[in-house]
């Protein structure tokens, strides 16, 4: 077939006179779908070692120019059989994994188990106290401190360093307090079956209330340079928008389900660990999109910094009592002091048991090597970690060690939310949308 | 999978598995003669609430005919073939789990079983609810597996139930639970009305599957896949069962029970330490 112009000439050839071409059936269609999709739709690998995915995340992302059709999740590569492992250790050495797994907020995977343990010795009238105000402490820290992380790398994916700098110096802070407090910046295995490690040192309760005082000095400047920055809203406004009906039907929690405006917060709805007795409101947000978490999260933290300080005054009422569960067979015998060279056992406890007395000695060696059993059944006491719903299923055989515990963790959930976050929006948005979910690869992957 | 008779009373017998210090295998099924006995005697009534004065755990009643106990723990100190002269090798217990309860279950427990089972009984399944466990506050519904898509239906949409939140499935594996190996366990949370509930299937190794729910609960997806990938049970009807967590071509299911830990010695200062699953322990 011949035409006077042929529409294929490149620039610069021979366009006019006589050309011949081949046309007709459907191929005009076919290669005006290959012109329009093939070369513009890209598959993009992000990940998993990017600095903007939030640890070791895979994107699988189907791109149209900027526009995002597909989004899909890699997850796996941080799985490091922490469930498997528990169930060849004991229940006290149970928190000693656990906490590795949501590295940001281990108090809140240490509690969650312990609580199910708990329950399932049936001592959960027995705690005292001053454990209880000492767990609620250290988890409203933490909050604030896996919330500033939040924050801080949600910003640095934005292009918002100064957010980054400010909320990683603030979060140094939370973990100094934790040192003193327990001994380790991370991974602490404090909260324990039966109560706490250990006794508050001397000094924390000053620390700790120079920390809220500082701490009310800074918390204003997040909001000070993010809440009604122009480029901090274009950004996260509108952004990974989940409405009430699609946090339900995909099982989401947090700060997300609570960006739509409903009030679900485990502190208020189901109470553990003594919650019922602070003075506290549940943040909620209501444009469901990621400034709304954000702003939550801001929000949170000041929550947070009022049931720090409650919990501070509490526990100057509390000099002295103890901390750990009455009941010999379950409680850690060993105690720990301040030695010449740091941290170490008792050396009163050690001379008590190696000099004086041969069944504390018994005692010891049998609870410190054997463990104490824990009647069979199955346990599930889920509380409001900085993400959402974390649960830790517990089932027990009657022996010594977990027969199953299973970790319910909020970001495993949660990221299942990124498609319907990001499809059909731009690629520069899946990053402020994962980020708005805040998952921590360690908890997803345990 | 047999039709298991349905069952719902039983005493509320005490959990603590008993201490027997009878190793001989050859008494076990006659132990499990008695077991069946006592409970054709008190197992199918209408239901005692208090257990009788005879019910030791030897003989707590199972809701499906089968015992109970699923496992055995032999010895004290977990190992075999060292030479363990102790005498203490030879203490056997059987690990049972709690009973089923028998009615009232007290508070909201009744009213959230009462529904359902008005709910069930207008279409004709009054089966489906194997046993309904109550321990340590918690309220466990033991359900058949085929009929589970329809009771999870009803546990969502039924506005006296409500169970809207889905908090995941978790896989165990009893490998001695004969018949019922692999367990599927859902925490379902009501936000309308504040509460909990469990919920239980079973399936035998020999055909692990179980009806995918992710059609009711869009949040199971992940779930289900790695209940899947950790311990092989395959959810019927799940739009993508693949692994999650472990690589796409891994061998075996992680963890299963017959599943080893793996690891190797830890050499320190001349001394060896064998890996935790091969070390000296207390069971």
């Amino acid at each position: 077939m011949t035409t006077e112009q042929d529409f294929y000439a490149a620039p610069g050839e021979t366009s006019q006179g006589r050309v011949f071409t081949v046309t007709g059936q459907d191929w005009d269609s076919v290669t005006q779908s290959i012109g329009e999709s093939a070369e513009e739709r890209v598959v993009v690998n992000m990940g998993p070692q990017h600095p903007s995915t939030h640890g070791v995340l895979r994107l699988i992302l189907e791109l149209e120019g900027e526009t995002v059709t597909e989004a899909r999740c890699g997850i796996g590569y941080l799985h490091t059989g922490i469930e498997k492992n528990m169930e060849y250790r004991s229940w006290v050495q149970g928190t000693t994994f656990c906490t590795r797994m949501d590295y940001l907020s281990p108090f809140y995977n240490e509690a969650t188990y312990v609580l199910g343990v708990e329950r399932l010795l049936d001592i959960e009238d027995d705690i005292p106290e001053k454990a209880q105000v000492m767990r609620v402490l250290l988890m409203e820290l933490n909050r604030m401190s896996s919330h500033l992380v939040a924050i801080a790398t949600g910003g640095m994916e934005i292009g918002a360093l100064t957010v980054m700098t400010i909320g990683f110096r603030e979060r140094e802070l939370v973990l100094d307090l934790f040192e003193l407090i327990t001994g380790l910046r991370m991974n602490h295995a404090f909260i324990r079956p039966g109560g706490v490690a250990q006794d508050l040192p001397p000094g924390a309760l000053d620390e700790i209330r120079d920390f809220i005082a500082l701490m009310k000095k800074r918390l204003p400047e997040y909001a000070a340079l993010c809440n009604a920055n122009p480029i901090f809203k274009g950004r996260l406004e509108g952004v990974g928008h989940l409405d009430l009906a699609g946090c339900m039907a995909l099982g989401l929690t947090g700060p997300v389900l609570r960006s739509t405006g409903y009030a679900w917060d485990l502190r208020k709805t189901q109470p553990y660990c003594g919650y019922e007795d602070y003075d506290f409101e549940v943040q909620t947000w209501d444009t469901a999109d990621s400034y709304g978490r954000f702003r939550i999260r801001l929000n949170e933290m000041w929550e947070s910094l009022k049931i720090v300080e409650q919990c501070a005054d509490r526990l100057a009422g509390l000099e002295g009592a103890p901390v750990m569960v009455g009941d010999k067979k379950i409680a850690w015998p060993s105690q720990l002091a301040i030695g010449s060279d740091g941290m170490g056992n008792s050396l009163d406890h050690i001379r008590h048991i190696m000099g004086e007395s041969m069944e504390a000695l018994i005692h010891h060696f049998k609870l410190v090597t054997e463990g104490f059993r824990v009647p069979t059944g199955q346990a599930y006491v889920p509380i409001e970690s900085p993400r959402g719903e974390l649960g830790a299923h517990v089932v027990s055989d009657g022996g010594t060690r977990p027969f199953r515990a299973h970790f319910r963790d909020p970001s495993f959930t949660n990221l299942q939310a990124t498609s319907v976050m990001a499809e059909g929006g731009m690629v520069a948005d899946v990053i402020v949308a994962i980020a708005s979910i805040d998952p921590v690869m360690g908890g997803v992957d345990r | 999978m047999t039709d298991k008779p349905d069952e719902k009373a039983a005493g509320k017998a005490a959990d603590e598995s008993d201490d027997k210090t009878d190793n001989n295998e050859a008494a076990r099924p006659a132990e499990e003669r008695n077991l069946e006995k006592a409970k054709s005697g008190t197992g199918t009534g209408s239901g005692v609430e208090q257990p009788a004065p005879e019910q030791s755990p030897e003989n707590v009643p199972a809701p499906t005919g089968e015992v109970r106990a699923v496992g055995e723990r032999r010895g004290m100190f977990g190992v075999t073939g060292t030479g363990d002269t102790s005498g203490y090798g030879g203490l056997v217990s059987a690990t049972v789990f709690p009973a089923p309860s028998a009615k009232p279950y007290g508070g909201w427990f009744d009213e959230v079983a009462g529904a359902l089972e008005a709910r069930l009984e207008a279409t004709e399944l009054t089966s489906a609810i194997e046993s309904v466990v109550v321990h340590r506050g918690e309220i466990t519904f033991h359900v058949r597996r085929e009929d589970l898509p329809f009771v999870a239906q009803m546990l969502r949409d039924d506005e006296a139930l409500r169970f809207e939140f889905c908090a995941g499935v978790s896989g165990v594996h009893y490998p001695d639970d004969t018949g019922r190996e692999l367990h599927a366990v859902y925490h379902l949370a009501s936000m309308t009305h504040n509460r909990r509930i469990r919920v239980e299937v079973s399936a035998p190794d020999s055909d692990p599957h179980v009806p995918s729910l992710v059609s009711i609960y869009p949040t199971l997806d992940w779930h289900e896949r790695e209940t899947y990938d950790m311990f092989g049970l395959i959810f019927d009807g799940h739009p993508a069962l693949t692994r999650v967590l472990m690589p796409d071509d891994w061998p075996g299911h992680p963890q299963r029970k017959d599943y080893p830990l793996g690891g190797i010695p830890v050499e320190y200062k001349g001394g060896s330490i064998p890996p935790p699953d091969q070390r000296r322990s207390y069971n």
